[in-house]
């Protein structure tokens, strides 16, 4: 007997026949996986270079180091929050790898991976969690959510899924153009609720515009899980219904998330419209550093996943191919550990807080007479009392 | 100088922009082929082309969503939702996303885009085409607020609106779209954003309005100089930014204000511009600050509606109640 909140085939009536049939969409979209067991991989897929597959295996693993020093960070009180993805870095990195330079990524709030990979300094995303003097987004953004227009990396919101139309503007403007850029768009499984993946995905898909939207399923949207997200067997499904093409992949398998992305974007370039592409991983860890999932998740469920680590795969592939063996596997961790170290050093040694005159700025384009006004008060305020600044002080 | 009313004088200015410079660009619904369920955009999928005068599907939130994208990548759209009462399903893309992006983002980006909006009641549309919901967006940070209230400041106001660097959202008095014409500069003049006008000078009485219902304050300023009341009308034009100079100064003069606005009086933006009066003017005032404003109610249909709109009728009485005052 089925649970009841578990998602299984749909019947539907034959158009021809007249009689119920099961459609089975997990067999529709079945998920594919180029990295096998042993290691080795689908020789039809698309193949990475060494050295560019290397340089991932070596931002995967600074992703997970990265991620692991700043949740201590955050428990140390040392910065307010982290959104860490761990177990997900085959899906940022191969999607991220698969796109062209000029492309332009729309980013949900788990994909810091791709900011770095897109060329933001590892101080720079530092100082965004420190919110400090360094901080490119002048102290404005929670954590995980950076901006880096040198890299095409656009500003993340927290409202969910308010990016993918965002996708969709900007690859439309660019075909305007006359300018060969594919977007790419990330949001979680619980993205595909909210109405602004409705709007995106049928936007796109109307005008064929050209856009890779990768959905990144963790199977879980903070405590709810994916079998209450959505009805649907599978996400990539959802494309039929915009009449786009969906694609379900294994979101752990590097060379599979690598492979979907590339192709998309080739057709999209094509004129041949966008993709849904569905990464299934899991979000081994909770949604944040303020939510402890032992509250709402049993241990078992993700102790599978914790098998299908992307990080150990790649390991395996690289070994299998006979780039990377346990001296250099170890050196490369040594060299992470200090390049992190190095960073928070860096970053750390900025002033702590952006000006107080910077609160005032980037609202418009030049200060209004109230931006002006307010900062006067504020100013005069702290002038004639210290402690204004930091009203957690109360000795001045 | 040619003659328009004001949908022709928004038509136009939409032209001369889009002939000016290729990245403006018009999306939004029944905009291209039919020109506008109101016209506004008529005959420019003619000259412009389907490509920079876009369909899109019926869904304001993308419509917005997508001019953000648009906007990042360097195009000024120009979006345009129907009517201002189907302005709410974009809301968050236009409180969380337009206002914020380049403050978000520590000023990386910007999102230079006008919505285009016809707003306010008299055409007889129920409570879904007849709201005056400008006070949701003066109140968020990062927004310009334009409505004119006339053809010449449409037009001119429009070309600025859409040469800003900041996003602005253009509320159009849709009943007085076709109201009358007057003669419109067709050089291309572009209106100052940070002034706002004053229509009528006086030395009694401040009236300050905005949008549809600057028509009705000028009309109760005539009716009240037969009366022997001398009052100065100010149309707001600019919401945000807003011109408060050229406001203290009546108020300073006059003593007196009446401020006349078509959405629902509590927390409408009358409310903002009668206490800044009082930060700033009360010992300048003989009287207090009265608001003519519709009620806290929804606009009802037509054999009512015109007890939900400010009048002429209204604005006079407020205004004699208010010399009677002091």
């Amino acid at each position: 007997m089925r649970r009841e909140h578990e998602v299984g085939p749909v019947s539907r009536r034959h158009p021809a026949n007249g009689k119920d049939h099961e459609v089975r969409w997990g067999r529709e979209f079945p998920l594919r996986t180029v990295l096998r067991e042993d290691g080795t991989a689908d020789p039809e897929a698309v193949a990475i270079p060494d050295a560019e597959l290397l340089a991932l295996y070596r931002w995967m693993v600074l992703n997970r180091a990265l991620d692991e020093r700043m949740v201590t960070l955050q428990r140390q009180g040392r910065i307010g929050f982290y959104i860490g993805s761990i177990g997900e870095e085959a899906t940022v990195f191969g999607t991220a790898a698969a796109m062209e330079e000029r492309d332009w990524i729309f980013p949900c709030y788990r994909e810091h991976g791709a900011a770095l990979f897109r060329g933001m300094p590892l101080v720079t995303f530092m100082c965004d969690l420190l919110g400090n003097a360094g901080d490119a987004m002048k102290g404005r953004q929670m954590p995980c959510h950076e901006a880096w227009r040198p890299g095409r990396y656009a500003s993340i919101s927290s409202p969910i899924a308010t990016e993918i139309p965002h996708a969709v503007g900007a690859a439309w403007a660019a075909r305007l153009k006359g300018d060969d850029m594919v977007a790419l768009t990330y949001f979680g499984e619980g993205a595909t609720s909210a109405n602004d993946f409705h709007t995106g995905l049928n936007f796109a898909a109307v005008r064929k515009i050209p856009v890779v939207f990768v959905c990144r399923n963790n199977g879980w949207a903070i405590s709810v899980p994916r079998e209450r997200q959505t009805a649907s067997e599978t996400i990539a499904q959802k494309a039929v219904a915009y009449g786009m093409r969906g694609e379900r992949v294994d979101g752990n398998d590097l060379l599979a998330v690598f492979d979907a992305t590339r192709r998309a974007r080739a057709r999209a370039a094509a004129g041949e419209g966008p993709t849904l592409v569905e990464c299934v991983t899991y979000r081994v860890e909770g949604h944040s550093t303020s939510d402890d999932p032992r509250a709402y998740r049993p241990a078992e469920l993700v102790a599978p996943w914790k098998k299908k680590d992307p990080i150990l795969r790649i390991r395996r592939h690289l070994a299998v191919r006979g780039l990377v063996d346990d001296a250099a596997d170890a050196r490369l961790r040594d060299e992470v550990r200090e390049q992190l170290q190095q960073a928070l050093r860096e970053a750390e040694a900025f002033p702590p807080k952006p000006p107080v005159e910077s609160l005032f700025e980037d609202v418009y384009s030049e200060p209004l007479w109230q931006q002006r006004e307010q900062l006067a008060e504020l100013e005069a305020a702290i002038a004639s009392d210290p402690r204004v600044a930091n009203p957690r002080h109360t000795d001045a | 100088m040619p003659t328009m009313n004001v949908i022709q004088a928004v038509n136009d200015a939409l032209k001369i922009e889009m002939r000016r410079d290729p990245d403006v660009v018009v999306l939004g619904e029944d905009v291209g082929k039919f020109g506008g369920v109101l016209r506004a955009t008529q005959g420019l999928q003619d000259e412009f082309g389907a490509d920079r005068v876009m369909d899109t599907p019926l869904a304001e939130g993308g419509i917005v969503g997508a001019a953000v994208g648009m906007a990042l990548y360097g195009l000024r759209p120009v979006p345009e939702i129907q009517f201002a009462d189907f302005i709410f399903p974009a809301f968050d893309q236009i409180v969380n996303e337009v206002a914020k992006y380049r403050y978000r983002s520590g000023g990386q980006y910007s999102c230079p885009l006008v919505i285009r909006t016809p707003y306010g009641g008299g055409i007889k549309g129920g409570h879904y085409h007849s709201q005056s919901p400008e006070a949701h967006f003066v109140h968020t940070a990062g927004l310009k607020v334009v409505v004119p209230s006339n053809p010449y400041d449409a037009k001119g106001l429009l070309i600025s609106a859409i040469r800003d660097p900041d996003p602005v959202i253009f509320f159009e008095p849709k009943r007085i779209y076709r109201q009358y014409k007057e003669e419109v500069p067709d050089d291309g003049e572009a209106l100052p954003l940070d002034v706002c006008f004053v229509l009528r000078d006086g030395t009694d009485i401040t009236l300050v309005t905005w949008g549809a219902q600057v028509k009705e304050s000028l009309e109760a300023a005539e009716q009240l100089a037969k009366e022997g009341i001398s009052a100065e009308v100010i149309d707001l034009a600019t919401l945000t930014p807003l011109d408060f100079d050229t406001i203290a100064e009546s108020v300073q003069k006059t003593g007196r204000c009446v401020i006349v606005h078509e959405a629902p009086r509590t927390a409408g933006f009358g409310a903002e511009i009668a206490a800044r009066i009082a930060e700033e003017c009360i010992y300048d005032l003989l009287a207090p600050v009265v608001r003519v404003t519709g009620w806290d109610i929804h606009t009802p249909l037509y054999r009512l509606e015109n007890k939900q709109l400010p009048s002429a009728a209204r604005v006079v009485a407020a205004a004699k109640r208010t010399l009677a005052a002091g």
